[in-house]
């Protein structure tokens, strides 16, 4: 029997030949002829079609934004998600050729960060900060209140992935909007002030397909359009005026400056002119 | 009333209509300060950053001047080699994600183009130009702002080649983090923008003989660079009104939590809690209990702190850690190691796992957590947690194992007996809710 067909397992690596070392094995393939020659990782065989011709044009665009091209990792490893909802093999295969990386090197990356879905996610992101703040004001209520309300866990989706009104649910960490505690996130747009009973209504429209929309950020869509933003791919000039001057500012955020205006307080003025930059000659 | 009163100075545009928008930036003095700096030599500002005494906002409070004069340069005259050789990079880190901490991410979305100035001035002054603004992926609508404002920038001749003639070349990108707290440090940010899991780096060398690329590089807070353009403008002295001696300088406290006002407000450095919560409209649903005078990192406080100016100085005087100012306030329904559990269990979430005593440590330190607040603890616990805080401590590779064992040993230190009384079995009855053995919020969190 041939060393080929013997080989089962992931068809994404060859096996190290089992000939006694030093002995060349007559039936292992030519590039890997000898125990010394250490198994490399071979080209990958994972469709990666999914990923279409704009694809490919925006993870070039991402590259040349950076000097070196690993940097554009993260990026395009967001621009993997909008495409298929999640970081699949296969994304994980295209960026590793996009970046001339290893796959192992890119999914080093991918299962570090917690942006980064290892499963299908849903038309929309839940996330319910749980940390103390927030917890302590409510969040953990709100948190397990919409576990029972959808019946899944920590990032479990409700419904099929990718269809219309499923929701995938995580508990995040503190999303620095503590002063606007609890708050959540809907494909990372905030609502703030949560209670128990805001956000369950919330999520029963989502799941009808309703969009309402964030206390702070541009409206709704999904959390694959979502993810192609934070790819840098903001769509067309007219579509990131309208989005960028969506509401942003809760009164919690500007309630010094009020106060400050109501009361006439400001900072000590600024002089007129400039003043003269210090003279770094004389002082050396 | 307090006699010190609020000044508005990096928040002095977000009540403008649509105050994120270049044409009312430039409205209220915007990009002026970029015209005066462009005419001065970049050592100037970098001297005029060390005569400000501007300390940096991320947390660490390091001096701003000083940071950028580390950066090495060619020597006129000199042949340039080694670091000085390289290429400079800023990079701005706009990963806020301390908890408590919800002062960088309002900023950006209210005046972006503050930034955008701060980082072409400061890149003038390091002789940068490239420059990234790493900002967290969560907050995507800050990432719109930037870009948006950015996009301006450019088309208004701010960035790109030979900015308003003066032969200076900048470009900034914005960089989307993709949700890791170790990445606000600065070198695992670094190695996060070069596309690597975001571990810390060993130091040294530091990032400014061998930071992005192993080039030299400035990594500052985004509040820090905001600063920038106003003290171009004002002055050292002006600057130097505002805050004390070794902490000048007007700072943005977000308060959160049990006050009936909580939000945004800027005053200068040395501001006093007791002050902040008149100006917040005091506290909401019960007294004082516990607080924190710049996110979970840095040691909690008391009610007996409540006039301890909140300066770099005054908080570690009083065995705690300006931090990012981020002032979390607790009243009196607010169990203390229900709280550590919370914040030991967000360590042990973001710990990278890099160093021992951080991924061990935060993962047993949160086991003996959860166990005391079930009702299981034993009086020892509260020993075997200060010996492991005693092995984080100063014994990890950076400062997130230092923040994690924080909230514990204040914790103890200021509430030991409540912890004691956890493990005395007591019933549940007359407890803060939240670790009332029967309680709809419970352990919700931690049976996740």
């Amino acid at each position: 029997m041939s060393r080929a067909k013997k080989r089962t397992g992931n068809p994404a690596f060859t096996a190290r030949p089992v000939a006694a070392a030093g002995v060349p094995d007559q039936a292992a393939p030519t590039t890997l002829t000898t125990v010394q020659d250490v198994p490399v990782e071979r080209p990958v065989r994972v469709d990666t079609s999914v990923f279409d011709e704009q694809t490919w044009q925006r993870a070039g665009e991402i590259i040349a934004r950076y000097p070196r091209s690993r940097s554009a990792l993260l990026p395009m490893l967001h621009l993997v998600q909008s495409v298929q909802g999640h970081v699949s093999q296969a994304g994980i295969v295209f960026c590793a050729q996009q970046l001339s990386l290893t796959t192992a090197e890119v999914s080093a990356v991918v299962t570090f960060y917690t942006m980064y879905k290892r499963q299908p996610t849903g038309e929309h992101l839940v996330s319910v900060c749980t940390n103390t703040l927030c917890a302590a004001l409510g969040g953990d209520d709100i948190y397990s209140r919409l576990r029972k309300q959808l019946g899944v866990g920590h990032e479990e989706t409700a419904g099929r992935p990718g269809s219309k009104g499923s929701i995938t649910l995580e508990h995040a960490e503190c999303l620095a909007a503590c002063d606007l505690a609890p708050v959540l996130q809907v494909n990372y747009e905030f609502y703030d002030n949560q209670t128990p009973e805001s956000a369950v209504a919330l999520v029963e429209a989502l799941r009808r397909g309703d969009r309402p929309a964030p206390t702070r950020g541009a409206p709704l869509t999904d959390w694959r359009s979502a993810e192609l933003q934070l790819a840098g791919f903001f769509g067309a000039p007219s579509e990131l005026r309208d989005a960028v001057d969506a509401p942003s500012a809760a009164p919690e955020t500007l309630a010094g400056n009020q106060l400050a205006q109501d009361n006439g307080w400001q900072a000590p003025a600024t002089p007129d002119q400039a003043p003269p930059l210090p003279d770094v000659a004389a002082k050396k | 009333m307090t006699e010190r009163t609020l000044t508005p100075v990096l928040t002095r545009r977000w009540l403008s209509p649509k105050s994120w928008t270049l044409d009312t930036y430039t409205e209220f003095d915007g990009y002026t300060a970029l015209r005066t700096a462009l005419a001065a030599q970049p050592d100037q500002l970098i001297q005029l950053m060390k005569d400000s005494g501007l300390r940096g906002r991320g947390g660490a409070g390091f001096p701003t001047g000083l940071k950028w004069s580390f950066i090495p340069q060619v020597k006129p005259g000199e042949q340039a080699g080694g670091a000085a050789a390289k290429p400079k990079y800023l990079v701005i880190n706009a990963d806020e994600g301390e908890p408590g901490t919800c002062k960088d991410v309002p900023l950006m979305m209210a005046d972006p183009h503050s930034l955008i100035e701060g980082c072409i001035i400061t890149s003038y002054a390091i002789r940068a130009h490239e420059c990234f603004i790493y900002v967290r992926g969560e907050m995507l609508h800050c990432n719109r702002r930037l870009q948006q404002a950015v996009n301006e920038a450019y088309q208004a001749g701010y960035l790109g080649k030979d900015i308003l003639g003066s032969g200076f070349d900048l470009d900034i990108v914005i960089h989307a983090g993709a949700g890791a707290y170790i990445c606000g440090e600065e070198t695992a940010l670094l190695d996060s923008l070069e596309g690597r899991r975001g571990q810390p780096r060993l130091k040294p060398p530091f990032p400014a003989t061998s930071g992005l690329y192993e080039a030299p590089t400035v990594v500052n807070n985004v509040e820090t660079i905001c600063s920038v353009p106003y003290i171009v403008n004002g002055g050292a002295d002006w600057f130097r009104t505002m805050g004390t001696e070794k902490s000048p300088g007007p700072k943005i406290y977000s308060i959160s939590g049990h006050v009936q006002r909580p939000g945004q407000y800027e005053a200068p450095l040395g501001i006093t809690l007791r002050e902040l919560l008149e100006l917040s409209g005091g506290m909401k649903g019960g007294p004082l209990k516990f607080w924190t005078p710049g996110g979970s990192s840095t040691p909690m406080l008391a009610a007996q702190h409540m006039d301890v100016p909140l300066d770099f100085e005054g908080a570690a005087a009083a065995g705690s850690m300006l931090g990012t100012t981020a002032v979390m306030v607790f009243n009196t329904s607010v169990s203390v190691p229900w709280a550590v559990m919370k914040w030991t269990e967000f360590y042990k979430h973001e710990s990278c796992g890099k160093c021992t005593p951080c991924r061990e440590g935060t993962y047993w330190l949160t086991l003996i957590l959860q166990r005391m607040v079930r009702h299981e603890g034993t009086a020892a616990d509260v020993e075997t947690m200060l010996d492991v805080c005693d092995n984080i401590l100063g014994r990890s590779f950076c400062a997130l194992g230092d923040g994690a064992a924080s909230p514990i040993m204040s914790g103890i230190k200021y509430f030991r007996q409540e912890f004691l009384d956890l493990c005395a079995k007591q019933p549940g009855y007359g407890r803060p809710q939240q670790i009332n053995p029967g309680s709809e919020i419970g352990l919700a969190g931690s049976r996740r």
